[in-house]
């Protein structure tokens, strides 16, 4: 407790930068995501093809690699240079945007298609079957698997650790020089996660009961 | 095709979806064009800086790195498949006092960022006097407890997707509990969940990288170490562009298989051609799994 206690000072700065990360990189993968996601289920088959090689190339590079080349590499490009922060915001919404793509264009196809056909024959132009009668269906899909996405986000910013972004994963290393036994501040860290996530997981199961329907 | 999200396209609509795969296209080429012109601006591509990597010595450190990786993933795998059979009978015991303490090991793992864990093994076990924990050994612990965990759930989820007249039937030709599990229950849920277990492998090799920061001399190890080479220009954008390029393609080879497995499971005649309705349940079970290939999740304890 003491070490917690003493320490409070690094334990808030740590995690803020962490709640930090994980909120722009949520925004930005979910606006990526959309797009992506759009692309994968739109009738253009070359934007079908760029959504899916897009997916299917980062969702099988591990995220490391992604924060690596975006730590190491990307200041090497003489582009400007927003700091490390940015940068690992940048790849955390390159990286989760793949999953929130997937999301959404799993959540289309548990819609039955006879509810557009449906939608279509008796007149509805596109903009109102989508709104009316996909959307409100596919929302409800979406938003279970979508928070489990965000969770992975919350627990993924601890790799910035390992890249000059001074967030939860960090505070060992700080502490260290102050003193402190490592696995004492590490299991409070764990707890701390445990909490967040155990927060967002009541969000998504509380979010889940309410839009639940019978179909 | 008739589809969700859009008719059967007309004569408008086909032009118009031409004229935005020409967009598609032109951004596209755009995008990679300028990416290339940066690259090659500031010498990325220049020859002194891959020089590095046409060295026998060279090579053969890449060879070794890959071969630490794939130790790491091997081991890890086989572990946390073992670890999560383990867990998965005991998630689904019927006595309540292994059920429970289970399920809080499961939830308590899955919650847990899989870094944080190798931390608590190869920064926080030396100090009490643990020294075998090599970072190898942390590796494969944190990858271990979190992917055994994530396995569990998987296992557990394919066990209750079965229609419960299996069970039924099991028990009614005076099978056992042990019997009824083991020759029927495992057996069509491993089945049944295979692309997922191949994909949760999938993260356990991505997350094998993670081993960089705990300095686990693996792939990013060395990529870093090539990089930071002056004599050679440090090549950091060439390292990574190697060394990525060996992840990428270990994970699509990995990835693939999923795949292969998934359209060979669903024309197997071996499994029982499912009604609409088992279809369903299935791929209810598989849905929230999702997020958990991102390395991981807490989804809602059921």
């Amino acid at each position: 407790m003491d070490t917690l206690l003493n320490n409070s000072d690094l334990f808030i700065s740590g995690f803020r930068n962490t709640l930090i990360l994980f909120f722009f990189s949520a925004i930005f993968a979910l606006v990526i995501g959309i797009v992506v996601g759009a692309m994968r289920v739109s009738p253009v088959p070359i934007m079908r093809g760029v959504g899916t090689v897009y997916v299917n190339f980062i969702r099988n590079t591990p995220l490391t690699l992604l924060m690596f080349f975006f730590a190491f590499g990307y200041p090497k490009l003489d582009l400007p240079n927003p700091g490390y922060t940015v940068l690992a915001i940048i790849a955390l919404s390159v990286y989760t945007a793949t999953y929130v793509a997937e999301v959404l264009r799993s959540g289309f196809n548990t819609v039955p298609v006879g509810q557009a056909e449906a939608a279509r024959a008796i007149g509805l132009p596109f903009g109102p079957t989508m709104s009316l009668v996909i959307m409100p269906q596919a929302f409800r899909a979406v938003i279970p698997p979508m928070m489990s996405v965000f969770i992975a986000l919350l627990k993924n910013t601890t790799v910035a650790a390992g890249f000059s972004v001074a967030e939860a994963g960090t505070i060992r290393a700080n502490l260290s020089e102050r003193g402190e036994p490592a696995i004492v501040v590490l299991l409070w860290v764990a707890f701390f996660f445990v909490i967040l996530v155990g927060f967002l997981a009541w969000l998504q199961r509380s979010l889940e009961r309410r839009w639940k329907v019978l179909r | 095709m008739s589809s969700v999200l859009y008719d059967v396209p007309g004569p408008r609509a086909i032009r118009r979806n031409r004229i935005l795969g020409v967009v598609t296209i032109l951004v596209i080429a755009a995008l990679l064009t300028f990416v290339v012109y940066q690259f090659a601006q500031t010498g990325q591509f220049s020859a002194a800086k891959w020089r590095i990597f046409s060295f026998p010595l060279v090579q053969q450190k890449v060879l070794e790195a890959t071969i630490a990786t794939l130790t790491a993933f091997g081991m890890a795998a086989v572990l946390s498949l073992v670890l999560g059979f383990v867990l998965a009978i005991g998630r689904l015991s019927q006595h309540a006092w292994i059920r429970l303490p289970v399920t809080w090991f499961i939830e308590l793992f899955r919650a847990i960022p899989v870094l944080i864990l190798m931390m608590i093994m190869y920064y926080g076990l030396p100090p009490l006097g643990v020294t075998f924990v090599t970072p190898l050994v942390a590796v494969v612990t944190g990858l271990t407890l979190y992917n055994g965990s994530v396995l569990a759930e998987v296992f557990r989820a394919g066990v209750e997707s079965l229609p419960s007249g299996q069970k039924e039937a099991g028990y009614a030709l005076g099978l056992r509990k042990s019997g009824v599990m083991s020759l029927i229950l495992f057996p069509q849920a491993i089945r049944a969940m295979m692309p997922v277990i191949i994909s949760q492998l999938v993260v356990v090799l991505k997350d094998t990288a993670l081993g960089f920061i705990v300095t686990f001399q693996e792939l990013l190890y060395l990529a870093k170490f090539y990089g930071a080479q002056v004599t050679y220009g440090s090549p950091i954008i060439p390292a990574t562009i190697v060394f990525g390029t060996i992840y990428i393609v270990l994970c699509l080879i990995l990835a693939g298989i999923a795949k292969w497995v998934e359209v060979r499971t669903r024309r197997s005649p071996k499994i029982a051609k499912p009604g609409k309705g088992d279809a369903d349940t299935l791929e209810a079970a598989k849905a929230p799994f999702i997020g958990q290939q991102m390395g991981g999740t807490a989804g809602p304890i059921q």
